[in-house]
């Protein structure tokens, strides 16, 4: 029997038999549905991508301000942009691995100061120009120029010197750097034509699909790239990407068929969603976190008490039960978690505490007018209802909070990094030089707890060029201490990415990195007519 | 003693029973409106009648409170409108003349912007606070209240005994409210009830669009907001709440219309 | 002058001076109301520095009249200024959202109007009756449940249970006219639920009004059925007055697409109204008042211009 379905399931898979008639076939057989289906996906993996059709995405985390370029580009939707129509030097591998991509191949000398980017020959831009060292060279400069406000500017500090000969880009850093492949990896260093200075909103790539609409905050449209150099990749003519940042509405456009895959499945509706036939709710758990994020620099939020009222009023347990509910843990105030190398794990767990919280709170004499939280459901699925906990947990401490609802429109524009305690999410970083660098760092243009601490920067930059793992774990630590008990950071959960799939998409695999396999999805997996 | 025809029985009923649990609201709910009981979205049970809503906390005590933040805005905006809107529509028909022209007028124009948009630029610069909704929602409102209450005013103006009683020398004062307001009664507790709903509507309203009572209080248009990404996976958490606006609604209607009848069957069609 | 085109010349007078007025009335509203633009900006953030900045920003340092026919100068120009939260063009960000407003509104009036006008007629035709008690039952039901109860049952019912109808609302200008029907065939239904029952009352009254005229009686003692008398003696009687309530209830559904924009996250200008009146962005609520209020005016006064036309009495003024 098992072999009859097998056979049938291969006819499937090369499109000699309908779906239907499988399904009908292996009822009859006495297999139940849900089998049925997990054969028929295993058959069509194994029959090998399929060419052809329209991906549609619905995406949370776009809005009308967004542009092509990949400077500013700080959530979902730019991010996705990217790479359907960009490439980067490196990328992170699912394992957590450098992977090349423009470039060949990685080099350093052995005091790891000196690093040699080889370029992929014969590879082409979308107008037809051949990617040069010199592209290298003049988007690394572009994006750790301040003017450019780059996400990927923390990354960049300590470049002593960059040049571009024949083939290889070569970076020199002024103290040794580990890990300058994963920084170099970092999602906004996608390689432009002379660097994206003539015009960076060009969305001129090398990437497997070049744009052809772009509506920002509606709609981005992208069609294959008959020249693109790496073959494994791209299968879909059409990727069309819809923005709909309202979680019922995107919810919906997957269950009744509009979309084939949608970021940002509110843990709270996953089960729910799963119930669906036609779809697949897919979480994978990784460095991402949600956070609530205090202006260190700014009134009331520039007292240290105040903070650490904050911090002990929150209930993570709570949290994780009832916005995560099972996709996630809970988290430590600091970025870092055990998915990172050199990861500490002797912390010891902060807990909600109203009393210590109360005792914070009354020291810092702040005059009891309501703290004021700004929140949105942009910021992450189940936000206003984690900030309401938040709110109901802190009062039990007695520690007034107003939430703020903020429209989802303008969200990252205008409060994330704008207004001085928000909530947010980060989606990790594979290092924690770079976790630290881009959001911590103080020069760091995406330092949105406006974090300013010598100490801090200082093990930064020694921490990358420490060779002994015992020595630089021990950094890192003292590091994570700093940012839990100074900085604004509350972070009260690592949440698993929830995506939802339509079960007409093949290929899908877990990616810790990022939702839709680190954005990957519309371009590693294929329909399934 | 008349008979009360089933529909407005009906209507009765559920106004009674939706005032009565505002009114006692700490009385009758099983738990506080903000403490979290249970998990996200429980099911009816013995326990919590309803379910449990977004973040688990008791729908049905939720549903109360909401209830009677609800009805105390509605109520208050509509007693408001109806003072404001009664006397100066009655003042502008005895007094006549200029002051007439100019508070008509004046409420042409608020009345050439739809009501929404106007409560929406107010409060786009005003703080958003209990006060305030009922404040912007009783001035918009008591521009109905004012035509209406201006053209039974004038109708009346002209009957005899207004006349007689011009004629003994009565003041402003006593003409509108000994001589008018006893007559003009039925017509405008008809038109109360229509505000009332109109009220309830609008201030569920803001509240769906997020600019009504702020979390973590909620009337039952903010309960259909924080319960909205249920709906479609048959949730009914949010739609027990819309359900609510609507039967109140329909429920002060069928008064209002009894009322209307009635009153008018007494009047023996005064017209 | 001919009488008609005096009294159109006039209410067309009355009406831009009414939005004249009404201009004065949103500026006054949002800059002179005893709440702090600047601070209510700024909240908890807000220091001597950054209020004073902000209020330099606004113009506040400058006399409100100034301020009001700087604006008022502005807008009559098509410039409607910038958005204080993004800086952006307001008109820019605007002309598209208002096209897709006016796009769903107007094919929720091709739905509704010839929908109600059968309806109300059938109604007076059947009148006291079990289709009359019927829809009167449905209009009360109609006006009791808020927009976004329907909104919602729709979008569960139709769009995910019975998957008839997309449940995103998204249109685009690259969409086929026939795509675009599809992506607001439930904003429109939900639209001509909430006007239906308005109009259609609306247009029974009117036309049974008609009915109590002694020519209709004439009509009915020629023989004529019932349906005739209606169609051919009242109902064009009652023209002005049918023409009257759909222009009101017109002027209705462009404001309440407010709630429907938001349900079915449609890109118009009731949903960039709702965002920023949360965001307290004063230029742009500004912007979006005046034009909602102009919009609804200007159906006001085509409502008031159409019964002057369509009513002999009016026509010929004694």
């Amino acid at each position: 029997m098992k072999n009859e379905l097998e056979y049938l399931s291969k006819r499937v898979a090369d499109r000699k038999l309908s779906r239907r008639d499988f399904m009908g076939r292996a009822s009859a057989l006495g297999v139940s549905a849900a089998a049925a289906s997990t054969m028929l996906s295993s058959a069509a993996l194994a029959a090998g991508p399929k060419k052809g059709g329209t991906m549609k995405l619905g995406m949370m985390g776009g809005e009308s301000t967004n542009t092509l370029d990949p400077a500013p580009a700080a959530t979902q939707v730019p991010g996705m942009n990217l790479r359907l129509y960009g490439d980067q030097m490196v990328d992170v591998a699912a394992d957590g691995s450098v992977e090349m991509r423009l470039a060949e191949s990685v080099e350093s000398t052995p005091d790891a100061k000196t690093w040699h980017f080889k370029v992929r020959q014969g590879v082409e831009f979308h107008n037809g120009k051949t990617v040069t060292s010199e592209d290298f060279l003049r988007t690394v400069e572009r994006h750790a120029n301040e003017d450019s406000k780059s996400g990927a500017l923390g990354v960049l500090q300590g470049i002593k010197d960059m040049r571009a000969e024949g083939d290889t880009f070569t970076v020199e850093m002024e103290n040794p750097t580990a890990d300058l492949p994963y920084l170099m990896a970092d999602w906004h260093l996608v390689v432009q034509p002379d660097g994206g200075f003539d015009n960076p909103n060009a969305g001129i790539g090398t990437g497997p699909y070049t744009i052809e609409v772009d509506e920002p905050g509606v709609r981005h449209a992208f069609k294959k790239n008959p020249n693109y150099w790496d073959d494994t990749r791209g299968h879909v003519d059409e990727v069309e990407l819809l923005v709909i940042n309202d979680n019922t509405a995107r919810m919906s456009a997957l269950q009744s068929g509009q979309v084939h895959m949608v970021n940002g499945v509110d843990p709270k509706v996953a089960s729910l969603l799963n119930r669906a036939p036609n779809l697949e709710v897919r979480n994978v758990a990784g460095r991402a976190h949600y956070v609530f994020v205090m202006h260190g620099n700014t009134a009331p939020f520039d007292n240290k008490d105040l903070r650490l009222a904050l911090k002990y009023a929150i209930n993570r347990e709570e949290l994780v039960e009832k916005v995560l509910r099972g996709f996630g843990s809970v988290g430590n105030d600091m970025p870092i978690n055990a998915a990172y190398p050199f990861f500490d794990d002797s912390f010891e767990q902060r807990m909600y505490d109203p009393e210590k919280a109360a005792e914070h709170y009354k020291a810092s004499g702040h005059d009891g007018s309501p703290i004021v939280l700004h929140v949105s459901d942009a910021a992450f699925a189940g936000a206003v209802d984690a900030a309401q906990l938040f709110q109901q947990s802190a009062a039990a401490a007695g520690i007034p909070l107003e939430i703020k609802r903020e429209p989802s429109d303008g969200y990252w524009s205008e409060v994330w990094n704008a207004k001085p305690f928000c909530a947010s999410y980060w989606s990790g970083r594979p290092v924690q030089d770079q976790m630290y660098t881009t959001a911590y760092h103080s020069q760091a243009d995406w330092n949105d707890t406006r974090f300013n601490n010598a100490e801090f920067d200082d093990l930064l930059i020694k921490a990358r060029g420490e060779l002994d793992p015992a020595k630089r774990k021990e950094m890192y630590s003292r590091m994570g201490h700093l940012v839990r008990d100074e900085s604004g950071l509350i972070a009260p959960m690592f949440n698993d990415f929830v995506d939802g799939v339509s079960k007409q998409v093949v290929g899908y695999e877990d990616d810790p990195n990022g939702f839709l396999m680190y954005s990957w999805a519309p371009i590693k997996c294929w329909l399934d007519a | 003693m008349m008979r009360i025809p089933p529909a407005a029985l009906i209507g009765l009923f559920f106004t009674g029973l939706y005032f009565f649990m505002a009114i006692f609201a700490p009385l009758i709910a099983p738990y506080p409106m903000t403490e979290i009981v249970g998990d996200v979205w429980e099911p009816s049970s013995a326990e919590h009648w309803l379910g449990t809503d977004n973040i688990g906390r008791d729908l049905l005590s939720r549903m109360i409170y909401g209830g009677r933040t609800t009805i105390f805005i509605a109520t208050a905006a509509t007693i408001l409108s109806f003072t404001l809107g009664s006397i100066l529509g009655f003042t502008a028909a005895v007094v006549g003349g200029w002051v007439d022209q100019l508070m008509s007028r004046f409420v042409d124009l608020i009345m050439s912007i739809p009501t929404l948009i106007f409560a929406l630029v107010v409060l786009s610069v005003m703080p958003v606070t209990l006060f305030m909704l009922i404040l912007v929602m009783g001035l918009l409102d008591s521009t109905r209240v004012y035509r209406l209450a201006r053209a039974v005013a004038v109708d009346i103006n002209v009957m005899d005994f207004v006349e007689a009683a011009k004629l003994r020398g009565e003041g402003r004062r006593w003409i509108i409210f000994r001589e008018i307001l006893p007559n003009a009664l039925s017509p405008l507790v008809a038109e109360m009830g229509l505000r009332f709903i109109f009220a309830v509507l609008f201030v569920s309203t803001l509240s769906f669009l997020g600019l009504g009572v702020q979390p973590p209080n909620a009337d039952w248009g903010g309960i259909v907001k924080e319960n909205k990404d249920g709906i479609v996976y048959g949730i009914s958490a949010a739609l027990v709440p819309a359900v609510a606006i609507a039967t109140l609604a329909i429920s002060v209607n069928l008064v209002a219309d009894w009322v209307l009848n009635r009153t008018t069957s007494l009047k023996g069609g005064r017209g | 002058m001919h009488p008609i085109l005096k009294l159109v010349a006039q209410r067309l007078a009355l009406s831009i001076l009414l939005l004249l007025a009404a201009s004065v009335l949103i500026f006054v509203g949002t800059t002179i109301l005893p709440g702090d633009v600047a601070q209510s900006i700024l909240g908890q953030a807000a220091t001597p520095e950054s209020l004073a900045n902000l209020r330099k920003e606004l113009g506040m340092d400058q006399p409100a009249t100034t301020r009001y026919f700087n604006w008022l100068f502005g807008a009559l120009q098509g410039d409607l200024g910038t958005a204080l939260t993004n800086g952006r063009d307001i008109v820019e960000s605007l002309g598209g959202r208002l096209k897709n407003t006016l796009f769903l509104a107007f094919w929720a009036a091709v739905v509704a109007v010839p929908l109600a006008i059968f309806l109300g007629l059938l109604a007076v035709r059947y009148r006291e009756r079990w289709p009359d008690k019927l829809i009167s039952a449905v209009t009360l039901a109609s006006i009791s449940i808020p927009e976004f109860l329907i909104g919602y049952l729709l979008m569960y019912f139709v769009g995910v249970k019975l998957g008839w109808a997309p449940t995103v609302s998204t249109i685009y200008d690259s969409m086929s006219l026939g795509e675009k029907l599809s992506a607001i065939a439930l904003p429109v239904t939900v639209l001509t639920m909430v006007v239906l029952a308005h109009m259609m009352r609306m247009t029974r009254a009117a036309i049974l009004n008609v009915m109590q005229s002694a020519y209709i009686e004439t009509a009915e003692l020629k023989g004529l059925t019932s349906f005739q008398v209606i169609a051919r003696h009242a109902f064009p009687n009652a023209i002005a007055p049918v023409v009257n309530v759909v222009m009101l209830n017109l002027a209705y559904l462009v404001v309440g697409v407010v709630v429907v924009e938001v349900v079915f996250v449609y890109p118009g200008m009731g949903q960039y109204l709702v965002d920023h009146v949360a965001k307290r962005d004063v230029p742009v609520v500004q912007a979006c008042g005046l034009i909602f209020a102009a919009v609804y005016i200007g159906l006001n006064m085509v409502a008031d211009i159409v019964s002057i036309l369509a009513n002999p009495r009016l026509r010929h003024p004694k």
